[in-house]
């Protein structure tokens, strides 16, 4: 018995196949760097931060894209220093402007009158039903930071492996940083659409973290993050059509397995065995 | 007098309300390798920072290899500056190579938008046979002991083919082996560079016998400085340390008398 592929003939189907493809790159590459970095907490922030600015726009009636473009940079912005000083101890400060952004989020939330059917789309996702302007947005960062990231691999290498080695030498290891926190933040925009502001961040943390149990390799790792976000979003986009599950869920949950499978099958378990034995 | 590569005119440095470095005054000329000795908190490990411009000074004037050391100056004399830092925790998971870590010493002169080219790799290579860590090239860096660690961070100072060395305790948590080698090592490259290098211990069993002048620091401040000979006292050390200092004949590192207290 074959598969039925005429819904690929559908528009949606071809768009969500596209916003797999540019969601699933964008968001795995920036998930290397946050793990890489041992920073997914500013992440999840940015995320939220993300979020909150889109449920302002639909609130206010201006383009959501725009308000979590805003938000999540002006996140990055703030949370970036504030770990950087030291001034509270960076989960602290994080955590504070975690909890606000979600304070925020939910005040957009109730101030909006009517029936919040925009809302609560940004809340699940619906990479079946995005849209044009949002697919081009999504392809335009994806094309943007594949870029950023071939022509500065080496700044960006140094950066997220050795951060303070990385200034010592000479490279402007703050600019690449905050670039990095930039980068998450647009990205996050770009996807919020497609899969949802609580979701989101399982798209890039999961990935990532997923390809960081299998390889010692950087270069390594980026592809095979970018293959399971891409697979994740794919296997989801099609769990959701023939299953008629929710699309958001349905591609952090792929992505969750993938990561399980990582974990139980890696081999970097036996160096987390090794440093627990008796040299330690 | 020599060619000064580093001056240090009344450097004050604070961290919010801990004042680190107070009124420090000091000059290194060029191929000088001096030993900077005192109690933990002394203020070491930011004189030296100061010098790479990571540590930000909040009074008096530093110059090295003849610039102001400013925000502006920072990027470019961090180039020309080799920085062994202190051993740190690191993940074994990460997934960069001991090649590849050693490379990094030369992104910073290399500059944006250029890629390493295969002399820089052979470069690399060379380096790593140098001190000793050929055999271990391929091997992610979070896999090596503390020892071999901190043989790669000199590896990589040395790949940026600095004008100035600074190392701060590189010998700090790692064996007695581990010690004599990466001493030996630093005494190798000093003898055949000559660079002006300037290293912190708190622990004079691991001063290389090549210090030609000891700076003593207390307090975020040089209490005193000179020759290796009347700075290595029992009553010298006693009065650094605020601690009975015990100076046998045996050499610890070579010419200079092993401490302990």
């Amino acid at each position: 018995m074959g598969m039925d592929l005429s819904v690929f003939q559908y528009q949606f189907m071809q768009n969500a196949v596209l916003a797999g493809l540019c969601g699933g790159v964008t968001c795995s590459i920036v998930g290397v760097f946050v793990v890489t970095m041992h920073l997914s907490f500013i992440g999840i922030c940015i995320a939220h931060a993300a979020f909150a600015g889109a449920l302002l726009g639909v609130w206010l009636g201006f383009n959501p894209l725009i308000g979590a473009l805003i938000f999540s940079l002006a996140s990055a912005g703030i949370i970036g220093p504030m770990a950087d000083r030291g001034e509270l101890n960076p989960d602290t400060s994080i955590g504070i402007v975690f909890s606000l952004m979600l304070g925020l989020a939910f005040l957009f939330m109730g101030l909006m009158p009517g029936a919040r059917t925009e809302a609560l789309s940004l809340f699940w996702g619906s990479i079946l039903t995005v849209n044009g302007g949002n697919l081009i947005f999504l392809a335009t960062v994806m094309v943007v930071i594949v870029a950023l990231l071939v022509i500065f691999y080496k700044e960006i290498q140094a950066v997220i492996c050795h951060r303070q080695v990385a200034l010592a030498v000479g490279i402007p290891a703050t600019l690449v940083f905050y670039g990095l926190l930039f980068s998450t933040g647009v990205s996050v925009a770009a996807s919020l659409p497609t899969i949802g502001g609580l979701l989101i961040y399982s798209l890039i943390l999961n990935p990532a973290a997923a390809a960081y149990q299998l390889t010692y390799n950087l270069k390594r790792m980026i592809l095979i993050a970018v293959a399971f976000g891409v697979a994740s979003c794919w296997v989801g986009v099609a769990a959701s059509y023939l299953l008629d599950l929710p699309s958001g869920a349905s591609i952090v949950i792929t992505s969750s397995v993938i990561f399980g499978l990582a974990a139980a099958f890696s081999p970097k378990r036996k160096v987390k065995k090794w440093q627990r034995g008796p040299a330690s | 007098m020599g060619d000064i590569v580093i001056s240090l005119k009344d450097a004050v440095v604070s961290y919010r309300e801990d004042v680190a470095l107070r009124g420090v005054s000091l000059e290194v000329e060029r191929g000088e390798f001096i030993g900077i000795i005192g109690p933990n908190g002394a203020g070491k490990t930011t004189l030296l920072t100061v010098v790479n411009d990571l540590g930000k000074l909040v009074h008096g004037q530093a110059r090295v290899l003849g610039v102001p050391v400013c925000r502006r100056n920072g990027i470019k004399l961090r180039k020309r500056i080799g920085y062994v830092a202190q051993a740190e925790n690191i993940d074994p998971r990460l997934p960069i190579s001991v090649r590849e870590t050693v490379m990094v010493g030369y992104y910073g002169r290399l500059g944006l938008f250029h890629r390493p080219t295969e002399d820089q790799w052979k470069n690399v290579d060379r380096v790593l046979d140098l001190v000793g860590l050929s055999h271990l090239s391929r091997r992610p860096i979070g896999h090596l002991s503390g020892g071999e660690y901190q043989r790669a961070a000199i590896a990589r100072a040395l790949v940026q083919q600095p004008e100035i060395f600074l190392l701060d305790e590189p010998t700090a948590s790692v064996d007695p082996q581990a010690q004599r080698e990466i001493l030996s090592l630093i005494q190798l490259i000093h003898s055949q560079y000559h660079m002006t290098t300037l290293f912190v211990t708190h622990d004079l069993e691991t001063l290389p016998s090549i210090c030609q002048r000891l700076v003593l620091m207390r307090e975020g401040q040089i209490w005193k400085e000179g020759s290796p000979g009347e700075m290595l006292g029992e009553e010298v050390l006693r009065q650094l340390y605020e601690a009975g200092v015990s100076v046998p004949a045996e050499g610890g590192s070579g010419k200079f008398p092993r401490c302990g207290w």
